[in-house]
């Protein structure tokens, strides 16, 4: 237990460091990943084609990668990304709005085509049949999802401890080479870190999945 | 989805769209020309910036160039995937078992399994076994791959067996098959025939995660380009970067087309129509699951 006070300082500014990197990432890829939904039902080829390869490449591609790109080949074109946070909120932005844009598509395609058709019939507008049919029904089928691509947004932020940002991986491994004989206590209590937030948020997932199962 | 918020489109509209599409294109490519001509002002696309993959230079041949990228970095990344693949296969099938025991207390270990695994970081994982427990990066590698891939595949095949109409086993049991039988031969098989596709899907994750052994310490395909870079020269890193994220999404993209294919194929030798839909319900954060139009739906999709 000791062992967790004395190095309190150091896991709580990792603990900071994943949660913020969740929290910034996760913003700015809802937002982007919303844009690539659009552009994916919009009704010019062009825009729609664009968005399905960029979705298709990030989805074929190890985060890894896209992390190593940022940081080793992007300078080779002069671009120089600030080292650290931002770079890491620029990887898992770009990553993970792949995946919300593809739950936000099978969110939308979910509802069915007679409830558009039904809301056109009865003489609801365009915008009206949006906004009291078709939304309310996307919105509860695409949360589920939503919140499980957070959850692996947060497990994926540890990725960043292989590029030079210290967040709770990368503390677990200094604490870990640095008190040999205790890694597996350090790591068990990053671990334990980690669950506290995937688990009760995997569950909230699977429960609300159920109930929108239900009320279908 | 276009067509269902809006009628179909006449001919002005048409019209419309036509034009619209001409100038979204041009827009698109007059985007792309600027970015090509930004990057050959860098010098990126010269000659002796790429001659790496056909004359190296410091006295090596291609061949050895080749030979490091696919022999050994492709072919340590393949052998990790291709080891850890069927350890993780195996024990999710018995964990999925597991779960099946009516016994509560009997089957919650199994649930705490399944939940653990799958909510930690594959890369914390991977270096429990690397800090932790002493192993050699690969092994490290492969007890992270192993780990969190066995839990997706226990909860893809539990949903795959939930999803069967509860008809089968009963009828399996009405004429007089042990459960063990029934589960052999009459649910095993199905299940697996409908959850090929989302099992498929998920191997294209764990080929991705094999990556995270670049930062263990693994000497994979990253690393060996890495290592190429430092040895050649940093003005090859476009060269060998572009060689690495190729062999990747060749492969990727043709394993999500297998699990396409596999899914529209359908699941024609199972009792009744499996809808996927019913299959995802009961799948549990974290699997990959298949749109029933056919894309491959990663939305839930681990990423």
């Amino acid at each position: 237990m000791d062992l967790f006070f004395d190095n309190a300082p150091t896991l709580w500014s990792g603990f900071r460091v994943t949660l913020q990197l969740t929290a910034v990432s996760g913003l700015l890829a809802l937002a982007l990943g919303l844009a690539l939904a659009a552009l994916r039902v919009a009704p010019l080829r062009p825009l729609r084609a664009v968005s399905m390869l960029y979705v298709e490449l990030m989805r074929n591609t190890p985060l890894t990668l896209v992390f190593f790109g940022m940081v080793l080949v992007a300078p080779q074109f002069g671009i120089i990304p600030p080292l650290g946070f931002w770079t890491a909120v620029l990887c898992l932005t770009l990553y993970t709005s792949a995946f919300v844009s593809e739950a936000l598509r099978s969110g939308i395609n979910s509802v069915g085509v007679g409830q558009a058709e039904a809301a056109r019939a009865i003489g609801l507008t365009f915008g009206q049949s949006l906004r009291l049919v078709i939304l309310p029904q996307a919105v509860r089928t695409v949360i589920p999802p939503l919140i499980n691509v957070i959850i692996a947004l947060a497990k994926n932020t540890s990725v960043a401890a292989g590029f030079a940002v210290v967040e709770l991986v990368a503390t677990g491994r200094r604490l870990g080479q640095a008190i040999p004989g205790e890694a597996v206590t350090i790591l068990g209590g990053i671990a334990l870190l980690y669950l506290v937030f995937t688990i009760p948020a995997g569950l909230l997932a699977t429960r609300l999945e159920k109930k929108v199962a239900f009320a279908r | 989805m276009s067509s269902v918020l809006y009628d179909a489109p006449g001919p002005v509209a048409r019209r419309r769209e036509l034009w619209g599409s001409i100038a979204g294109s041009v827009l698109i490519l007059v985007g792309m020309f600027f970015a090509v001509r930004y990057a050959a002002g860098r010098g990126v696309f010269q000659l002796d910036r790429w001659d790496v993959l056909w004359d190296p230079p410091k006295n090596q041949s291609a061949a050895t160039v080749w030979r490091s990228l696919i022999v050994q970095g492709l072919g340590a990344t393949l052998r990790a995937a291709a080891l850890a693949a069927p350890l993780a296969l195996g024990l999710g099938l018995l964990l999925a078992l597991w779960r099946r025991v009516p016994n509560v207390w009997l089957r919650a270990p199994a649930i705490a399994v399944v939940e653990v695994a799958r909510g930690l970081p594959v890369l914390l994982v991977m270096l429990f076994g690397w800090l932790g427990f002493n192993m050699q990066p690969f092994a490290a590698v492969v007890f992270g791959l192993t780990l969190y891939n066995m839990a997706i595949f226990a909860e893809i095949l539990r949903a795959g067996l939930a999803a069967l109409p509860r008809g089968q086993a009963e009828a399996s049991l009405a004429i007089g098959m042990t459960r063990w039988q029934t589960l052999v031969l009459v649910e095993l098989p199905q299940a697996v025939r409908t959850m090929t596709p989302s099992l498929i899907a998920q191997l294209v994750v764990l080929l991705k995660d094999s990556s995270l052994g670049f930062i263990i310490g693994y000497v994979e395909l990253l690393r060996v380009i890495q290592r190429n870079t430092q040895f050649f020269g940093a003005q090859y890193t476009v060269a060998l970067f572009v060689v690495g994220a190729a062999v990747y999404l060749a492969i990727n993209i043709s394993l999500s087309q297998l699990a396409v294919r596999v899914q529209r194929r359908g699941s024609r030798r199972t009792a009744g129509k499996i809808d996927q839909n019913d299959a995802a319900a009961e799948l549990p954060s974290g699997a990959v699951v298949l749109d029933p139009s056919g894309g491959p739906d990663l939305g839930r999709g681990r990423i």
